[in-house]
């Protein structure tokens, strides 16, 4: 038998209503992604400029 | 200044501040003043989280950073998106599952009163000092700048932050966050678009990046694991990560901005918004400097940009001297500057290589007639601050831009100084009176209205605390560094409580609140023993709370270990 979940347990296991993700792991994924292809983009700028 | 700038100028700052005024003078509920609109969304949230941490400072020194030392300062801020990421999911879920005012609140249910008090301590303790400062430092530089009376820059700006703040509370702040950030972004775009418009005929936003990272202004990250090097991708992502874990999860003027809104969820897509927009934004403001630089190179400048102070000992001899030595250095840069890009387009590597150590060597003889006339100055006077770098940015807007952008842009100046004093005022008001005040008269807790104005009386009192420092932090200028070497030697602490009480299950509150005292200890000896860079000190008090929260709890006399950790 599984216990139910209260409120606030309800909340935090909401999806994050963004298209094209369904749970907060892929927004947190994304993030991630994002702050290394920034990190790229800027090695990349760095060895182009300097 | 003109009447235009003067009507985009006040326009902008007190228009904004009424308007958080007007919006929020009916704030009765605790709830509302302590924690913001309840119906507040993502993009509201993630502006106030964006606004509470770019202070004036943010826009005064950093793009002065940029011409000084180039953008690598950028990898400072490698840490925050993950540190973002960790607060949105393990403490912010918590601060909304507990449903508390304040992040110290949480520290009360997970262990006990006392660690609740000391971490409120702590936070009051560390940000309280710091207040006088976030009007003090950029009121110097606009009143030097601008020929302002600095006491009525420090009383103008203190008293507006001060109106809005009491009256609306977390929502006035949360409200005018979000216009003060929209006019910010709207002049730092502005100041770009001029800049890039001004640079000389033929020299393109390309040619200027080529000559800004020839000169050395344009390498954003370094991956050396020279651990003399100040700015490295490992110190940044390591460094950066703990410094963002500690301000955004336990700093009160932070967790105020996020864990109200309408949802969990809009809290945390708040949060993502900075996670994604900061080192981009970060990067763009640097770029403007390193795009000064290369502007400077082919229009006049003074020697030494904080002219105000430059003045007072201009009918020196060697000062004259030292002026002419400045504009040959730079009209031989520009001509070197020139030679250099024309040689890049031919296919002679030989004289591009000439041309481009000839260049460095002409930016070199510049930089050292800076240091000259820095050097001259400390002569002159040894209480002079030789680091004109902050003085920049400001000199170009009052000198390049248009009539109307000039107000625009002292207005973004403004803006910052507000929306970051603003955000931490409420916070000390909340911290007062929900970890202190409440604590000491439990009965009045479930008196609304007086908790609301209880609230409103210690945000003023910090308010005009602050505004009554910053009047006097001129006489003890030192005062500044020290305030920020005490921030170092508790906010370190401060992190080790909240870590050991989301990842220690087993930690109970006397076991921390001991190790607390003793990483304090600890950290207050070695700064007054040793000679290190104080920001270690922040790494060193976390580690040290965290270890000696494990040992004390399984040493212990079964007495202090009854109070167990409690899962929250």
């Amino acid at each position: 038998m599984t216990r139910a979940r209260r409120p606030d347990e309800r909340a935090e296991a909401e999806p994050p209503d963004i298209p094209g993700f369904r749970t907060w792991r892929g927004i947190y994924l994304f993030v991630f992604g994002w702050f290394v292809l920034v990190v790229v983009m800027l090695t990349v700028f760095t060895g182009i400029f300097s | 200044m003109n009447v235009a700038d003067w009507i985009v100028l006040l326009g902008t700052i007190v228009g904004i501040a009424a308007y958080g005024f007007w919006r929020t003078r009916h704030v009765r509920s605790l709830n509302t003043y302590l924690r913001g609109s309840t119906s507040a969304g993502w993009g509201t949230i993630g502006l106030s989280v964006m606004a509470t941490q770019a202070s004036a400072i943010t826009f005064l020194s950093i793009p002065g950073q940029g011409f000084e030392s180039g953008i690598g300062f950028v990898q400072n801020y490698f840490g925050l998106p993950l540190a973002l990421i960790i607060v949105c999911a393990v403490f912010l879920p918590m601060y909304r599952r507990l449903n508390v005012y304040t992040a110290y609140e949480f520290l009360g249910q997970r262990f006990d009163k006392k660690t609740r008090l000391l971490g409120a301590g702590l936070f009051l303790l560390q940000r309280g000092l710091a207040a006088g400062v976030t009007i003090y430092a950029p009121a110097i530089i606009l009143s030097t700048v601008l020929g302002w009376r600095l006491d009525l820059v420090i009383v103008f700006t203190g008293l507006l932050v001060i109106v809005y703040t009491v009256t609306g509370g977390s929502e006035a702040v949360a409200l005018t966050h979000k216009w003060q950030m929209t006019m910010i972004s709207a002049g730092m775009v502005t100041a770009l678009v001029v800049l890039l418009l001004r640079l000389p005929e033929g020299l393109g936003f390309t040619d200027a990046a080529h000559v800004a990272g020839a000169l050395g202004k344009l390498q954003a990250v370094d991956f050396s694991l020279d651990p003399g090097r100040r700015y490295t991708v490992w110190t940044g992502v390591f460094g950066g990560l703990f410094l963002s874990l500690s301000y955004f999860g336990t700093d009160q003027s932070q967790v105020q901005r996020y864990i109200g809104g309408a949802s969990l969820r809009e809290g945390r897509l708040g949060l993502m918004f900075n996670a994604v927009l900061k080192i981009p934004m970060q990067f763009v403001i640097l770029l403007i400097g390193a795009l000064l630089f290369v502007f400077y190179q082919f229009t006049a400048h003074p020697v030494f940009f904080n002219q105000a102070e430059w003045r007072r000992h201009a009918d020196d001899g060697r000062f004259a001297a030292l002026e002419l030595q400045h504009a040959d250095a730079l009209a031989q840069s520009q001509s070197a500057i020139r030679a250099w890009l024309q040689a890049r387009t031919s296919d002679d590597v030989a004289r591009e290589a000439s041309a481009r150590a000839t260049m460095v060597a002409a930016n070199n003889r510049t930089a050292a007639v800076r240091a000259e006339a820095r050097v001259a100055l400390a002569a002159a006077d040894p209480r002079t601050k030789t680091k004109d770098s902050d003085y920049v940015f400001i000199t170009f807007i009052l000198t390049q831009l248009p009539h109307g952008t000039i107000g625009l842009l002292v207005a973004v100046m403004f803006a910052a100084a507000l929306q970051s004093k603003a955000a931490e005022l409420a916070a000390l008001g909340t911290t007062t009176t929900i970890d202190f005040w409440r604590h000491f008269r439990p009965l009045a807790a479930a008196d609304e209205g007086r908790n609301v104005r209880v609230a409103r009386r210690f945000t003023a009192m910090w308010g005009l605390f602050a505004v009554a420092f910053a009047l006097f932090a001129g006489f003890a200028e030192n005062l500044i560094e020290a305030i920020n070497i005490l921030g170092s030697i508790f906010y370190g602490v401060l992190l080790g409580l909240f870590l050991v009480a989301f990842f220690l299950r087993r930690v109970g509150g006397s076991a921390v609140f001991f190790a607390a005292l003793a990483a304090e200890g600890l950290v207050i000896v070695m700064y007054l023993s040793l000679n290190i860079g104080y920001l270690w000190y922040n790494i060193i008090g976390c580690g040290a709370c965290v270890a000696f929260s494990v040992v004390l709890q399984a040493v212990l006399p079964p007495r202090l270990r009854a109070h167990e950790g409690r899962p929250v």
